[in-house]
């Protein structure tokens, strides 16, 4: 075919623009805010060039903290939420009436603004002067005295947290679940049938190695999607969130950068950069297991 | 012959008994799906349930009632008339609908280049395009908040809208799906003297419909949930999203902690996408399962 | 170990739900396969073919009727149960595992006095490997096999368990034609060295006819015939068998018998006795004209295609409710042919039936 070299090029203008402008330009600008010392947002000028910023980043006790609550939260809820749905979309796959309507619900918070619906788990589980709040009513049958879940302490308050994440996340894992499960071929099943094998060896076997690419998958995107975690604190705990001792690395870089601490790009920058280095790592080391263990058709 | 009886008297035996564990087997699948069920749905049917609440019997109840006693719509009333809630909805529709038509114009040409047209550095341009996908937002975003702001439009829809609308993984999905059209429908509208932007609408974005109707909701999901960059973008309420807003009434709100109102303010927020949802159901998760991520 | 099925039936609700009458899939099914034989359920698609396979694999449970193998009544009794092996029409070998692993796969699951050591299941792998020659392939994966391997393989896996009874659907239709050849030979070989009663579905009637023992012809669910293959070639017991088997397919015309003899218009072709005079469907098959110049039989003459060792005539005639008549003679009695050609026909190659029900009208005293 002949080369329209330049008629291709004007269909690709506004893309290449675009994604030049704000996602590659960005991308450099970012690794040179990070290495300029002393950054003056006013008067754009800086002071010198080093390390500074990713050593003040590293000793900052906010960040520090952060970080920890973000590898928590990530700990927690990627195992959890993966195992979670796993099971959901096994159970999916065992029955077919009401199917299709347990998983139009499942869906739901897929939709749902988190912000907003953030709002009503906090209703559920704060403690106000005049009420317990649901939650702790529930938890009073089993003979728990009331915690206050979102002003009070740092552990009760990173329960609600990977509580919400989790709800958050899961529509997702078990849409691609249930649909990596509904992709194994019915013949797999009825080969292993009329051979006579256990339910829990038909699933570690056969099930499980099939769906192993898209667990796997959900297991990447699941550990980057917690690990930028931000909205979810802010619709449970509001956006001071240093405050409440539950930022996280993502709400730490944009509260460097803007709100009542920020004007900061350098630091932000920095933390972006660190951030990403730490995904990038888990990441590295998710594909190097995932070769030994992943069957790939 | 006995042996034989003895063969067939354990296999039905264990047939029966399989037939006996399979029930039970299911009991409990359906009562764990049912009680998932339970907590996806519970947490929509009390901020609704809430809403309808007054403000002075929410706060009497110490132990929080399921049922309202006597609904009441005033909250509603509260949410459009103490918070500029209309204001709110408002931006966030005309915010959804113009980043999603600018997006459409920044990616369908540039798929249909990429599916169709030959030329120079295509292969290491789409090698860049496939990489560019990697980038998190969170890295760029700094830098695009100081553009932002040095263009001095902050507080402005174009503000909130241009670094928006750009979206590799759509220009991929749908340049996939551009592909898989046959060569000889273009050859024969070539034949018949069709231009390329004629082909492209005429031909191919028709056939793709279900494709770009599939972007174009996963687009208008983002935009109405988004948060990070409209909070970072603007401080004016006159341009805040709904999320900012909900934030905002949650921190200012209606003079004092008014959760009913705020509940009345959420369920507002909430229902535009929900409708949404449950008319494109199956086009929404056969997208979200075809690759999509949320926001 | 010979199957019994006796009366049985398959009914499915049916899809378009306005309709309340359900789907029969396999209507009173009786047949007593005998012992060690090899199989073919043949029939066009949707016949119910590989319905009745289910139901003797127990992946199905018949609506109504009973399923014996030997004295052991099977019919309750669920697949693992029943001693089976079974081969998928697209082999369904698991992708993850080895050609070794996914032979040893079924021995895994034997329990209590039966479990066996994992030295024990490759040696019994191996030798299942051997039986059907793919053991230089035991440790690649499925998709590192060509498809008659994979073929094999899948039989293998069937096989390692000894069953009772071998079901195969399909088993031929995922290859190329040369491959098809080759495997079916080969399946026969391995039935008769197991010794094994085999079952097979298919819809190419050659493929059936070539290995069975005998073959069990099916039309919407319902048992047309059975018989040895040449038996069911020669003797159809309507036009439905008559048609589905052999190439090229029957030639089929509309008849009238009077006084014994049969016209096709004005020409009387042959004489049919113990006829009485009505109106018949006749088939002749392309093996039964002979091409003769003073023959009874006038048709115009549109085709000579040359095969090798035979010739194939396609000709026309005005009473031939085929597309073409297509005979197949020797190549010299076509010397001098141009426009026209008069045949004889061979009374054993010509069928009469009903016009209305298609059943075969009986010839003779």
């Amino acid at each position: 075919m002949e080369k329209n070299n330049l008629k291709a090029w004007l269909y690709l203008l506004p893309a290449i623009l675009f994604l030049g402008v704000f996602l590659v330009y960005p991308l450099i600008d970012v690794f040179i805010y990070s290495f300029e010392e002393g950054y003056n947002t006013a008067s754009q000028t800086y002071l010198g060039v080093g390390g500074y910023n990713y050593s003040y980043v590293l000793h900052d006790p906010y960040f520090l903290q952060a970080v920890k609550n973000t590898f928590i939260l990530v700990l927690i809820t990627v195992p959890v939420s993966t195992g979670l749905a796993l099971l959901i979309s096994v159970g999916l796959a065992s029955i077919s009436k009401l199917r299709e309507l347990f998983q139009t619900i499942y869906f739901l918070p897929y939709v749902t603004n988190t912000l907003a619906v953030g709002l009503v788990f906090m209703i559920l589980f704060q403690k106000t002067e005049y009420s317990d709040g649901l939650i702790n009513i529930l938890l009073g049958v089993f003979g728990m005295s009331p915690i206050d879940f979102i002003d009070g302490p740092w552990w009760a308050k990173m329960l609600v947290l990977c509580v919400y994440t989790v709800w958050v996340v899961l529509p997702f894992k078990i849409l691609i679940l249930t649909s990596a499960l509904a992709s194994v071929k019915q013949d797999y099943y009825n080969a292993a049938r009329v051979d006579g094998t256990g339910r829990m060896r038909v699933f570690c076997r056969i099930t499980l190695p099939m769906i192993s690419p898209m667990l796997f998958y959900l297991i990447i995107t699941g550990f980057i999607g917690a690990f930028k975690a931000y909205s979810d604190a802010v619709a449970l705990f509001g956006t001071q969130l240093n405050a409440a001792e539950m930022n996280t690395i993502v709400g730490y870089v944009y509260d460097m950068l803007y709100g009542d601490s920020g004007g900061y790009p350098s630091y932000a920058s920095a933390a972006a950069i660190i951030l990403f280095v730490i995904v990038l790592t888990i990441t590295v080391i998710n594909l190097l297991v995932s070769r030994r263990h992943v069957h790939y058709s | 012959m006995t042996n034989q009886t003895a063969i067939k008297t354990t296999a039905n035996a264990s047939s029966a008994a399989g037939e006996r564990n399979k029930k039970i087997l299911h009991g409990f699948i359906y009562a764990g799906l049912g009680l998932w069920a339970l907590i996806v749905l519970f947490p929509f049917y009390w901020m609704l349930i809430t809403s309808i609440k007054s403000y002075g019997s929410y706060n009497a109840e110490r132990i929080p009632q399921l049922f309202p006693t006597s609904p009441t719509l005033e909250n509603y009333a509260d949410a459009f008339t103490a918070v500029p809630l209309a204001d709110y909805f408002l931006n966030t529709l005309i915010f959804t609908v113009l980043t999603t038509v600018l997006m459409l114009f920044i990616i369908v040409p540039a798929a249909f280049a990429f599916s169709r047209l030959e030329f120079r550095g295509k292969n290491a341009l789409f090698t860049l395009f496939l990489s560019l996908m990697m980038i998190p937002n969170e890295l760029v975003i700094i830098t695009n908040f100081v553009t932002i702001t040095n263009l001095d439009l902050r507080n402005s829809f174009a503000g909130l809208i241009l670094p928006s609308a750009a979206s590799v993984f759509y220009i991929y999905l749908l340049k996939e799906n551009f592909a898989q059209i046959p060569d000889e429908l273009y050859y024969a509208a070539k034949v018949d003297g069709t231009s390329d932007l004629k082909y492209l609408l005429r031909i191919m974005l028709p056939i793709c419909r279900p494709t770009v109707v599939t972007v174009t909701i996963l687009k208008v999901i983002e935009c109405w949930n988004s948060y990070v960059w409209p909070r970072l973008i603007t401080d004016e309420e006159a341009y805040f999203l709904v999320s900012n807003g909900i934030q905002e009434i949650r921190e200012n709100g209606f003079g004092r902690e008014n959760i009913p109102a705020m509940m009345a303010a959420v369920v507002v927020i909430s229902v535009p996408l929900i409708v949404l949802f449950l008319i494109f159901r199956r086009k929404i998760m056969e997208g979200v399962a075809r690759g999509g991520t949320k926001g | 170990m010979k199957v019994v099925l006796e009366h049985v039936t398959k009914t499915f609700p049916n899809r378009n739900k306005k309709i309340k009458d359900d789907v029969i899939a396999v209507s009173d099914f009786t047949y007593e396969i005998p012992d060690g034989k090899l199989i073919g359920l043949l029939g066009p698609s949707g016949c119910g073919k590989s319905t009745t396979l289910n139901l003797i694999s127990g992946l199905l449970k018949p609506t109504s009727g009973r399923i014996f193998f030997g004295d052991d009544d099977v019919t309750d009794i669920s697949p693992e149960h029943r001693g089976i092996g079974l081969v998928f029409q697209n082999y369904a070998l698991y992708p993850h595992m080895t050609v070794a692993e996914n032979i040893m796969f079924p021995l895994g699951n034997l329990r209590g006095k039966e479990k066996m050591s994992r030295a024990d299941m490759r040696a019994k792998a191996e030798e299942i490997a051997r039986l059907v020659q793919i053991d230089p392939y035991l440790d690649r994966k499925p998709a590192e096999l060509s498809g008659g391997q994979q073929q094999r393989v899948a039989i293998a896996r069937a096989l390692v368990k000894m069953p009772r009874v071998l079901l195969l659907d399909e088993p031929l239709s995922n290859l190329d034609a040369r491959l098809r050849l080759q495997t079916r030979e080969e399946i026969r070989r391995i039935q008769r060295e197991t010794g094994i009663t085999t079952i097979f579905v298919t819809h190419d009637q050659e493929e059936a006819m070539s290995i069975s023992d005998a073959i069990v012809v099916m039309r919407d669910g319902v048992v047309q015939q059975i018989g040895a293959p040449q038996e069911v070639y020669n003797d159809p017991c309507n036009l439905f068998v008559a048609k589905f088997l052999g190439t090229p397919p029957i030639n089929v015309f509309a008849g009238t018998v009077r006084a014994g003899k049969l016209y096709f218009g004005d020409d009387c072709v042959l004489d049919v006795p113990g006829v009485s005079d009505r109106d018949v469907t006749v088939g002749i098959r392309p093996e039964g004209f002979e091409v003769d110049a003073a023959g009874p039989m006038h048709c115009a003459l549109s085709a000579i295609e040359v095969m090798g060792r035979d010739v194939s005539i396609v000709a026309s005639h005005e009473s031939c409710q085929s597309a073409s008549i297509r005979a197949i003679v020797d190549a010299d009695d076509v010397k001098g042919l141009s426009t026209a050609v008069r045949f004889r026909l061979k009374a054993h190659k010509v069928d009469l039936f009903d016009p209305a029900t298609e059943a075969r009208i009986p010839v003779g005293e």
